[in-house]
């Protein structure tokens, strides 16, 4: 499998990119040829991605399509890409909603077509690339290039009231954090070379070190804050509210679905992995402060009087649900934590369509300014009730899967968590019918929700592929279970493996030091008989 | 009895080469009217290509010429490409500028090649007098150039306090070298070096050596010694601003490098102390200040010296990794900030016009290309991959980790990310506010054409492919160690 000639990761990863420089020589004022080339490449995308899972290796838990050539000799980066179990759905997710989110935004972004396609395409060379990179480096790099596209979304094609506010925001908060790993990882680069001779940014080598305990509190500090920022968790989503309200609905469909996992998906591929030690000792701090997201979270939506703030609000929640599974550090519960992870991009990032229909029709999002629109728009109060139930956590449907398995992990260890987070699963049942009955439900009370038009024929193939994945997983998980399972197990082996070789060595450490402070103790006692 | 010092032009022939141009410029000044600054600048332009080619055997070079006053090896070399690369870019960012006032002012070039030239003496002085000598040679011509728009006070006030403060740097500079010449007896480096390390350093050359550290952070703009800065960044005309922000620092730099790495390494651990606080103050203040311009040229001004401040961790890093970042940082800054004070003054057509960050709103709108080419630059400053700024950055923060000043690193992305705010100011206002009247499109012109397109591809070729560059560095530090 490995042998395949055909640098295939690196296809995924540049074939937007290809599509934004031949974006960049048509003519700006043909809209509909720049819209079918970005589909296009979309959806080339797609089809090479799906060309990949094909090649997958389900039954093995190694890093699979492997690329690697030298970058940097003197400073051992490397150009090196691959992905295992774990990253493998995530990198579908992204080319999948690639051609979706152009499709939305056809009749939504009517100014500035030309760049707003190239932001787009840009965007997501930068998170595929998060999420196939196996090199620091290369991954910071893409991790940092993606600011300036999502920047840009924001900011020029958001909400003109208060989108320059939420624009600048976005990025400080994230730079910050990023910024600071880049010391990190530098400091582990150091660390490790230092100890092994080897200077090398390649996360698999890197994995096999065993960093010393202290260093590895700092380092996993500056990872987290990097991560919990992006993902976002209580306490750092300050952003999140505003960056998805003032953001165009195909930006903040982006920003949901795709761009918040590569904070979870950090977690896992980088902090956890690299500082098994700090993680598990910050896990119990981390796992409340999830809790406190999922519960804080579905409070907040709850009292929001803007659908789309009221769906901003429950990523806060959802994803308290992805971190405790994360770092409850079970099987069922890693399971869980990356399914949801898929699951919260389907079904948020539908509901950010289907919010962004319902705002292209009425240019308002207040709950109060609607109400009965199930009357006049059937066709779309089905898909909405669909994402709703699936957001939810309604068996049969996605959610449920994932929130299930989370909860059950979790419960093997921290069963009090387990208790808090379930009660979020209630809220949130609360605060997304709520919602729903208000907007859908009773009589059409405003005039000016009478003449709606019911989804158009493109409406629906934007959001049809999302609703059979969600079903899909919700009936029968096994076909993404299934190939996370090696990998997971081998993610938990390997943490405990290298926790135990750090605890080890800190243990040999003291030990000599002991033995140092003994033998001192001795030579010096017939020394003093000497002198008596 | 008394020998014929050896006079090798050949290790020189790009200074003089730059000296003849600009005598040539003077000349054809006299006689031509029309045209007249398309021909200097095309002079000059011819002037730095042939200095490219002389300088060229300098990089297999490692000796000493002129009785021990000057040294030619790598390090001369990387700095004189670094200087004729700005030179060049300068002379095509300037003239549109310069033809757009009818006023012919061809003794801008003239000026602009001295100064080279003197920088050239600068970075390539073994001996402190050398360096005192290219040192005055660029300022005058600097203080001039300051000052050269004729009807403009703002550039004649700039042009006073530079001048002012320049000449109190000078002597406290001169007054270094003084103290250090009573307790060695020599001011050459090998010779000051020998004194050093014999051990008994008296209090007069630890004074003296204080005194030239302070004379150095003058002409790098370090806080606190940074305050004619912002002055005469916005007074100068601004593609001159350009290249004093890089040329000047670029030089002084050099010569700050080779004098406390060759002469002063046993009294590294004192003046890294110093260092130390300098570029923590200098990073903070740069950066603060900047976050609340409205003057475009004058937020580039703080940029500046915060980028200094940047530098600066990579000179208290020290060793060849460090000093070998400060290189590569150099050059990607030189080639970022060049560009970017070209767009600076392309926008502000007609002299010293739209200078302030509102002159940017929609500029996307009316000129995509250029907002673009102006968001890489600015990328690049910021130290957003995959530009040069970044690899610049990642460099020096890499060499100080490894070096264990991880605090001064931390420093350094912090006000990296308050950067960011500034930077991204003016990208925002290219692209997110539309302009109160409607923009007239701007004239562009070849020169500034060819200028900002080598700018950006560079930024990016260096930003996605270092290697070549890092290693240039790396081997052009060799001959300090």
């Amino acid at each position: 499998m490995d042998s395949v000639p055909f640098p295939i990761l690196t296809a995924i990863t540049f074939v937007p990119l290809a599509g934004a420089l031949l974006l960049l020589f048509l003519n700006r004022q043909s809209k509909e040829l720049l819209r079918w080339v970005a589909l296009v490449a979309m959806l080339v995308d797609f089809v090479v991605s799906l060309f990949a899972y094909s090649l997958f290796d389900p039954s093995s838990a190694a890093m699979q399509l492997v690329e690697d050539h030298i970058w940097v000799r003197d400073w051992g980066i490397s150009y090196k890409m691959g992905i295992d179990g774990i990253s493998l759905f995530l990198v579908l997710l992204t080319t999948l909603l690639g051609p979706i989110v152009v499709l939305a935004s056809w009749k939504d972004i009517k100014v500035r077509v030309k760049e707003f396609l190239i932001s787009l395409l840009f965007l997501q060379v930068g998170m595929l690339g998060v999420f196939v990179s196996l090199d620091l480096f290369l991954f910071y790099v893409f991790w940092e290039i993606m600011l300036i596209p999502m920047y840009l979304l924001i900011g020029v094609w958001g909400n003109p009231a208060r989108k320059l506010y939420a624009a600048i925001k976005f990025v400080l908060y994230t730079i910050v954090g990023s910024l600071l790993m880049l010391v990190a990882i530098l400091a582990l680069y150091y660390t490790a070379g230092k100890v092994s001779g080897v200077y090398t940014f390649d996360l698999l080598k890197l994995y096999d070190f065993p960093v010393p305990l202290q260093a590895q509190f700092w380092m996993f500090l500056a990872f987290f804050l990097a991560f919990a920022i992006k993902v976002p968790m209580f306490p750092f989503h300050t952003w999140l509210p505003d960056a998805h309200t003032e953001a165009p609905t195909v930006g903040s469909v982006v920003l949901a679905a795709v761009l918040l996992k590569m904070g979870t998906y950090g977690f896992i591929r980088f902090a956890i992995p690299l500082f098994p030690n700090a993680a598990m000792d910050a896990a119990w701090w981390i796992c409340l402060l999830a809790v406190i997201g999922i519960i804080y979270g579905a409070w907040v939506a709850m009292v929001q009087d803007d659908v789309k703030r009221l769906v901003a609000f429950s990523s806060v929640s959802h994803l308290g649900f992805v971190m405790l599974g994360m770092f409850a550090l079970t099987a069922q519960g890693l399971e869980g934590s990356i399914l949801q992870m898929i699951n919260h991009g389907l079904s948020t990032g539908a509901l950010f369509l289907i919010v962004g229909m319902i705002y292209e029709r009425r240019h308002t999002r207040l709950i109060a300014e609607f109400g009965g629109l199930s009357k006049v728009m059937p066709v779309f109060a089905v898909f909405f009730m669909a994402f709703t139930l699936s957001s939810i956590g309604l068996p049969g449907l996605n959610g449920f899967v994932g929130e299930f398995l989370i909860l059950l992990g979790t419960f093997k260890v921290y069963p009090w968590y387990a208790v808090f987070a379930a009660s979020g699963v209630i809220f949130a049942a609360v605060y997304m019918l709520w919602m729903f009955q208000r907007v859908m439900f009773g009589e059409v009370t405003n005039p000016k929700n009478l003449g709606l038009k019911d989804l158009s024929a493109r409406e629906v193939v934007v959001l049809l592929p999302i609703l059979v994945f969600v079903v899909w997983i919700g009936v029968y998980p096994n076909t993404f279970l299934k190939p996370m399972e090696p990998s997971v197990k081998n993610f938990i082996q390997q943490v405990e493996n290298k926790r135990a070789a750090v605890m080890n060595i800190e243990k040999a450490k003291t030990h000599s030091s002991n033995r140092w402070a003994e033998q001192m103790l001795t030579s010096s006692t017939p020394a003093r008989t000497v002198d008596r | 009895m008394m020998s014929i010092p050896e006079v090798n032009l050949g290790g020189i022939l790009p200074a003089v080469v730059l000296c003849i141009a600009g005598l040539v410029v003077m000349t054809v000044g006299l006689y031509l009217r029309k045209g007249l600054i398309a021909t200097s600048a095309i002079i000059s332009l011819v002037g730095v290509l042939i200095a490219l080619m002389a300088n060229a055997p300098l990089r297999m070079l490692n000796k000493q010429a002129f009785s021990g006053l000057i040294s030619l090896d790598a390090y001369t070399w990387f700095f004189n490409l670094l200087i004729l690369i700005a030179t060049g870019l300068t002379v095509l960012t300037s003239v549109r500028y310069f033809t757009d006032d009818g006023l012919n002012l061809y003794e801008y070039f003239v000026l602009l090649l001295f100064s080279a030239a003197g920088m050239m003496f600068m970075v390539s002085g073994n001996h402190i007098l050398t360096i005192f000598v290219g040192l005055e040679t660029l300022s005058i011509s600097i203080y001039i150039l300051s000052g050269i728009l004729p009807v403009n006070l703002k550039s004649k006030e700039a042009a006073l306090k530079y001048i002012v403060l320049g000449a109190f740097s000078s002597g406290i500079f001169l007054y270094g070298a003084a103290l250090l010449y009573g307790a060695a007896g020599s001011l050459s480096l090998p010779a000051l070096a020998k004194y050093f390390q014999a051990g008994q350093i008296s209090r007069m050359a630890v004074a003296g050596m204080g005194l030239l550290l302070v004379g150095f952070a003058f002409k790098v703009a370090a806080v606190p010694f940074h305050m004619w800065t912002p002055d005469v960044y916005e007074g100068a005309p601004t593609p001159f601003t350009g290249f004093m922000s890089v040329g000047v620092k670029a030089a002084a730099f050099a010569a700050f490098v080779r004098v406390f790495f060759e002469a002063l390494t046993a009294l590294q651990v004192d003046w890294t102390h110093i260092l130390w606080v300098l570029a923590v103050l200098t990073m903070i203040l740069g950066n603060v200040a900047a976050l609340v311009q409205e003057n475009i040229k004058r937020m580039l001004a703080y940029s500046s010296i915060a980028h200094a401040g940047y530098i600066l961790i990579g000179m208290v890093a020290g060793k060849e990794a460090g000093t070998a970042g400060m290189l590569y940082y150099l050059l990607a800054y030189t080639f970022t900030n060049l560009g970017a004070f070209g767009v600076v003054a392309l926008v502000g057509r007609k002299g010293e016009a739209n200078v302030m960050i509102d002159d940017y709103r929609g500029l996307a709108k009316v000129h995509p290309l250029l907002a673009l080419v102006m968001s890489i630059f600015l990328f690049s400053l910021a130290g957003i991959p995959p530009t040069a700024g970044f690899m610049g950055k990642f460099t020096i923060f890499s060499a100080a980790i490894n070096s264990g000043y991880i605090w001064l690193v931390i420093v350094g992305v912090l006000t990296s990310a308050a950067s960011v705010f500034y930077y991204f100011r003016v990208i925002m206002k290219m692209y997110m506010e539309s302009p109160e009247t409607a923009p007239t499109k701007l004239q562009f012109g070849p020169a500034m054409v060819l200028a900002l397109s080598i700018a950006t591809a560079v930024v990016l070729y260096i930003g996605i492919f270092p290697t070549t560059y890092l290693n240039l560095a790396t081997e052009s530090v060799k001959p300090l160690f």
